[in-house]
């Protein structure tokens, strides 16, 4: 790829390819959106509150897991506690994407940064296993429009929340796994996939039955890891071609 | 200031501080180790397992039906939307039929 800066309108076109790609984040997340908008009123937030959090702390899971906290009464450092440890999995995030974005001025990686969401780092990775760049402009494009409509989602779910009657029905519940799993089968070529993912599994859903949740995410996470980094490493290498 | 909007913006600066502390560490060092490589290359589908496992473990008929076809679709099809929109209509017919 040549290092040239961008002409305006390849910044653009890149922008467009950007928020092309957040479309289908954009539908999938909506639900979600709408749903924590309607718990947060229900767990006495205020809509400003509630879009507050969305706005401010950009992570669905973190802000599901915070409400329902909050709910139970717990010490609000308990609270911020649990946000960070259902988001901590973005520091492995970040260091991946880093690598992609190292030669970005500084003032561009600190506000891309804050757009790194699950579906923004998946989009990106993907991008990047089809032999395409990922530049602030088309990354720009797909955090933007994500960023706006989980807020508008919020806010919406804030207002409308409680004329939504039979969620379970809807599937709206389960609709989050069923779309985590759609970004697990994009990575399938990676080496070691297999093995990663079956050891994840079986890890996250132990520490869910012993530890409990929010920790399963980072130490079902950390054995899957586990395996990657303790495979043997030409055997990863040959996989790779 | 409510405690509730601190409670928010101490999970947001923290928040932001996972985003961006993993590049800061990482970038202290000048070559990658293989394993290290080898770990990161598995971070996405190592996280995101997580997030479905224990929910297809909870799960009832519908919930596994639902996985089950997503993930075969998945298998055929590159595009999300496809497999998402296959696993939610599974989910909620079935949930309409044996609920």
């Amino acid at each position: 790829m040549s290092t040239y800066v961008h002409s305006e309108t390849s910044l653009r076109s890149d922008f467009l390819d950007g928020m092309r790609a957040g479309v289908p984040v954009v539908v999938a997340s909506a639900p979600f959106g709408i749903l924590f908008g309607a718990l947060a009123i229900d767990n006495g937030f205020t809509v400003f509150q509630t879009v507050l959090m969305s706005a401010t702390i950009f992570a669905g899971a973190s802000q599901m897991v915070g409400l329902d906290l909050f709910g139970q009464k717990v010490a609000p450092w308990l609270i911020v506690f649990s946000i960070f440890a259902v988001n901590f999995r973005h520091v492995l995030y970040s260091a991946a994407i880093g690598r992609r974005i190292r030669h970005w001025p500084t003032a561009k990686k600190v506000i891309a940064f804050f757009f790194l969401v699950d579906p923004q780092y998946a989009e990106s990775e993907r991008r990047i296993a089809n032999g395409k760049d990922i530049g602030f402009g088309w990354y720009m494009g797909l955090g933007s429009l994500v960023y706006v409509f989980w807020i508008l989602d919020s806010l919406v779910g804030a207002v409308f929340g409680q004329m939504i009657s039979n969620t379970e029905m809807l599937g709206l519940d389960f609709l989050l796994p069923i779309y985590f799993l759609g970004l697990v089968m994009g990575f399938r070529n990676r080496p070691l996939f297999l093995p990663v993912v079956l050891a994840s599994a079986l890890g996250s859903v132990v520490a869910y039955q012993t530890v409990g949740s929010p920790w399963h995410v980072s130490i079902g996470a950390l054995v899957g890891i586990a395996v990657a980094v303790l495979a043997p490493v030409k055997a990863s290498v040959a996989r790779r071609q | 200031m409510s405690t509730t909007v601190a409670i928010i913006l101490a999970g947001a600066v923290l928040t932001y501080l996972t985003r961006v502390g993993g590049h800061i560490v990482l970038s202290r060092f000048e070559r990658i180790h293989p394993r290290v490589e080898a770990g990161l290359n598995a971070v996405p589908a190592a996280v995101l397992a997580t997030l479905v496992a224990p929910a297809a473990y909870h799960g009832g008929p519908a919930e596994i039906a639902a996985l089950v076809v997503a993930g075969l679709v998945a298998l055929g099809v590159s595009g999300m939307m496809t497999m998402f929109l296959a696993g939610a209509a599974v989910l909620i017919l079935l949930r309409q039929l044996l609920g």
